[in-house]
This record gives structure tokens, sequence and C-alpha cells, in this order.
């Protein structure tokens, strides 16, 4: 479970993050808002990237603030991006392995932590196939299975659907309701593509000007009228 | 947590089919290069002059340097200017311990690898705060200063003192030679087995965790944090890498020449060595080889030929921007590609089918 208290970020005179407080229960989440809502600054504040000017973060029962960024995906939050940042010149198997690599689980349980890692996301492509090979859909599944691979507490995923044709997307939907019972790890997932979030979330919160205006199941709130003004503005709000 | 574990039967059945392909081209190109070096070994002084088989050693002190410059800009990202100084700081430390001990040429080695690694990630430092022209700019300038302590310092030659170094001699004796390796041919033979042994290293470090970590930070340092990777650690440990196969390749630059001077390490040295490295193709550690190969046997083949080496520096201009604009992964790379290319036009004009198998 994430808790935010009263989170704030401001860079100069802009306030992304405004005196946030949320709650994010086990299972799949959504996190939505429109542009500029401050929903990657606020990924980058769990990653660690971006440092809050006030508020607190607890995950799990963990200050999450106090840790240095890199060791926050050894402790488990993994995060994938906007712009997809599987690497290149390494394999499906490596850019996994890589993230096992890097946390703090033993080496010999490796090969069968990353070939499950890999199964789960489910890729046409074996395992040795260079990244740089992949097509745009793919890269994305190898993206998510470096988010899933070992033992993740918390994943991040910052509009994994962008960009893909319907068929890929109601894969990708698959996988990431899949992440929960499957890995152990809770997820919060960005996404402006609303039948991917209703598809996935059991639960769903909603960010405007880096303040939560609606939180609770996703049904309800995507009805809510907070909502759908904040989505479509104030005149088409009302001739909803 | 049952859930934690992931079903392991598919993933497992399917290893066992992709694993001996892999190992089999693996065990190929392991033969191939056991062949080449035994060649080289064997073969290459027999067929060469005295005037070449010194070049050819200069050729692999030189694969050497470009191998650790390959890895800070193939492989990390950085670039460094600095490497020729670094090379300097390598061969004076060993020229330092050959006058001032007895120890024998290996541990020299070691040691000089040793103590540049040290100095040479000093240089490094700045690569934590910047990137790019101006981490460029810095390592020049600090390049420069070592070129400026070492001229005012002098090379060792003999002479008693930290620095090793007596200006009043008259007769000034050679740099020695480890027992095994007295004349030209055998230090040749020294040179190249040292030289296989730091591509062995570099190979290590690329195929497994450092190697990774360094694609990772290379692509995006920000993704490279969030999966887990210290940064700072792995990017001092590519320059200590580099520096230290840079030190080792200034002690045996240090035999083969037997002689050093300040006059012979310029400033400007590491911009032409980078010109190479990126002609060669940084990308590749074979690429290395290919920069050697530019900077110091075609300056030995022109002179043969009574040609200034002097005109290279536009070959090599031209050279990084074709390599720049049409091939970015380097002439080790884009060779057998237009080899094969041209094999097919040929075909093509005889009027047979395009083999399918050239490109292999």
């Amino acid at each position: 479970m994430i808790e935010v208290s009263d989170l704030t970020v401001r860079f100069g005179g802009v306030t992304p993050i405004d005196g946030m407080t949320a709650t994010f229960e086990p299972g799949v989440c959504g996190l939505i808002g429109p542009n500029g809502a401050g929903k990657t600054t606020f990924f980058n504040v769990l990653s660690g990237f971006v440092k809050p000017i006030g508020g607190s973060v607890t995950a799990f029962g963990e200050p999450l603030l106090a840790m240095a960024h890199f060791r926050r995906a050894r402790w488990g939050v993994r995060r994938t991006f906007q712009t997809e940042q599987a690497i290149e010149q390494l394999s499906i198997y490596d850019n996994v392995a890589m993230i096992h690599e890097h946390s703090k689980l033993s080496g010999s349980s490796r090969r069968i932590d990353v070939l499950g890692a890999i199964e789960l996301v489910g890729m046409a492509s074996g395992p040795q196939a260079k990244v740089g090979s992949l097509g745009a859909a793919e890269r994305r599944l190898v993206e998510v299975a470096r988010a899933l691979v070992g033992r993740p507490k918390l994943v991040l995923l910052d509009e994994p659907a962008a960009g893909l044709p319907d068929e890929e997307t109601a894969h990708l939907g698959a996988v990431i309701r899949e992440i929960p019972e499957r890995t152990g790890a809770m997820v919060i997932l960005v996404d402006h593509d609303m039948s991917l979030v209703s598809n996935c979330c059991s639960q769903t919160a909603v960010l405007d000007f880096g303040k939560l205006i609606a939180s609770g199941a996703t049904a309800d709130v995507l009805r809510d009228e907070r909502v759908v003004h904040a989505y479509l503005g104030g005149e088409a709000a009302a001739a909803v | 947590m049952a859930t934690a574990e992931h079903p392991t039967t598919s993933p497992e059945a399917a290893a066992p089919a992709a694993q001996p392909r892999f190992e089999r081209g693996l065990r190929v190109r392991a033969a191939v290069i056991a062949v080449l070096l035994l060649f080289v070994l064997i073969g290459l002084p027999q067929l060469l002059s005295l005037y070449y088989i010194d070049a050819m050693t200069q050729v692999v002190v030189y694969s050497i340097v470009a191998l650790g410059l390959g890895v800070l800009v193939g492989r990390v990202g950085l670039v460094s200017l600095g490497q020729a100084a670094v090379l300097a700081i390598g061969a004076w430390v060993a020229a330092r311990l050959l006058f001032g001990t007895g120890l024998p040429y290996e541990v020299v080695l070691l040691a000089s690898g040793v103590i540049t690694m040290v100095l040479g990630t000093l240089v490094g430092l700045p690569a934590l705060r910047m990137r790019g022209l101006y981490l460029a700019l810095i390592t020049l300038m600090l390049a420069g200063a070592i070129t400026v302590v070492l001229a005012s310092l002098n090379f060792p030659n003999g002479g008693h003192g930290f620095s090793g170094y007596n200006g009043s001699e008259v007769h000034i004796p050679p740099i020695r030679r480890p027992g095994i390796a007295q004349t030209d041919p055998a230090y040749f033979r020294y040179s190249v087995i040292v030289g296989a042994l730091m591509f062995l290293l570099v190979l290590i470090h690329v195929r497994t965790r450092p190697g990774r970590a360094w694609a990772a930070i290379r692509q995006s340092e920000t993704a490279a944090l969030a999966a887990g990777i210290n940064t700072t650690l792995y990017k001092l440990w590519a320059f200590a890498l580099a520096s230290f196969v840079t030190g080792v390749a200034g002690a045996v630059m240090a035999g083969a020449v037997r002689y050093l001077y300040s006059i012979d390490f310029q400033t400007q040295d590491s911009i032409t060595l980078l010109a190479v490295v990126l002609m060669g193709g940084a990308y590749s550690i074979w690429g290395a080889i290919v920069a050697a190969l530019l900077l110091q046997l075609l300056p030995a083949v022109l002179n043969n030929l009574g040609v200034s080496p002097d005109w290279l520096i536009i070959l090599f201009g031209i050279g990084v921007l074709q390599v720049l604009t049409t091939a970015p992964t380097g002439i080790v790379d884009q060779l057998p590609k237009d080899i094969a290319r041209l094999g097919r036009l040929i075909a093509r004009r005889f009027g047979r089918a395009p083999a399918p198998t050239e490109t292999a």
C-alpha cells in the first residue's frame, strides 16, 4: 500500500504537484488526469528523480523518500518510461537480467526468474534476440518484463500503451492484470486510454493541476462529474 | 509467497534448444581468433622486416590504448580527449620502475597499469558531473596539464631522485626488456601476448555485468538509475579499466622504443586517437585493432614510400566525416558489409543469382 500525504513539488514558479494526498491499495491502480496534471512528476518523485519540497510517501510502511534513487529499484520500485528505454545493444534476456543483477536477489535463481518474466509478458521473439531488432510493441513488453523480474514491490507504468495498436494494447492489458497475482507487486498505471484503465484497474485516482480531485472504484471515478469536467472542460461537461 | 515463484516449465524446456546454437557461434569465433593470434605470433615476424616489426609493436601498443578509449566512447558514451596523456603516464611509471628497480617485467606491467589506473580515474572524475562536449574539453585540458608536467619532469633515463632523470648524462642506457624478449621480433611476440590479455580483460567486462550496466548508462542515465544501477560506480569503473589497460600499453611502449622523450607525447595525439577510434569502430572491441593500424602502420608505410605522414591528418579528417555520416559503426562493421555488397554486385553483373550466404 502506498500512502501519499500532502506531497508538493515545485519547479521555479510551477507547482506540478500541489499538496497531493492519496492512498493506493494493492492490485492495479489507475492514475489519470489531463496533460500536465502531474502524473509523470508523481512517478519521478516515487523513483527519486524529483525531490519534493514537502510531504511524505510511505510504501508498505517504509518511508520511500529517504532512499537514494538507485536503491529504490533494488528495494522494489520499478518503472517504465513514456519514451520506451529498453537497451538496443543488448538481447531481450540481458535487458531483463540486468535488473536482476542489480537487485538483492541471488544469481542462482537469475536464469529462471528472467525467463519467467519474459514468459509472463508473452513475446514472439526468442530471449536471445537483440532489442534493436524488435518492433515498438515488443520493446514495450521488454520494458514491462524489466519491471517485473525478481521481486518487485511497486511497478509504475507510464503510458505503456502510447502509440500501440488496439490488438497490442489488449495483450498489454491482459499482462498488466496478471501482475499482482503473478509477482506480488502492486501496479500504478498511467494512461490516456480509458478502456485500458477501466479494464485493468479496480481503483483509480484522478489528478488535475497537481491536486487529487477524485479517487475510488474505477467505474465510479470515470462517471464523477469533476473528472468529466477536468477532462472535457466546463461547457462540454454541462452538455453531458 | 507462492505467487512470486514464476512458472518455470515452459522457458526451461525452450532453453536447451537456443543454447547450443549460441555456444557454437562463440566456439567458431574463438577458433578464428586463436588461428589469427597464432599467425600473428609465429608467421608475422617471419614475413616482416625489422622496420615493420617495430611498427607492428606500436600497433599493438595503440590497439590497447584504442581499446580503452573504445570502452569509454563506445560502451559508456563518455568522450575522453586525454587518453594519450594517460599513455604517457603509463610509459613514465614503467620507465621509472624499470630503471629504479630490478622487478620482473611482468610485475612492472601490472604496477604501471595499477598506478595509471589510480591517476587516470582522477582524470575521469569530471565525468560524474558532465558529459559530451564539456567532458571532452575538461579531459583535453587535463591532458594538456599532464603533458606540461611531464615535459618539465622529463622521462626517466637512468638518473637518480624521484624523476630518475639526469640531464648531464652523455651515455643514456636503454630501457630494459624482459629476459625472454630481448630482440625486436621476440619483443613483438611478447607485446602481442600482453595485448591479447588486455583484449580478454575488456571482453570479459563487456560481456558481463559491467558491460550491461554501461550499455544502460549509454542509452539513458535516468533509466539506468531506475534499473538500480549505481551509475557513479560504473562510470568510474569504465575510466579505471580504460586507464589500467592504457597504463599497461605505456609499459609495453617503454620497452619497445627503449628511449622515451617528452616531445614524443603531444596533447593533440589524443584528438587523433579519438578520430581513428571512431573510424575503426568504437562499438566493437575489434575496431581498436583497425584504429591502431590506421594510426601506426599507415604512417610507417607512407614513411617507407617517402611520403610525409602529416598528410594522414587530412585523410583521418575525411575518414571521420565519412564514418559519422554513412557508417556510424565504423570500418570494422562496415567493411564486411561493403565486401558482401560488392560480391552481390559482381554476381549480378555476371548474371548469377546472389547467394544468400554471402553476408555470413
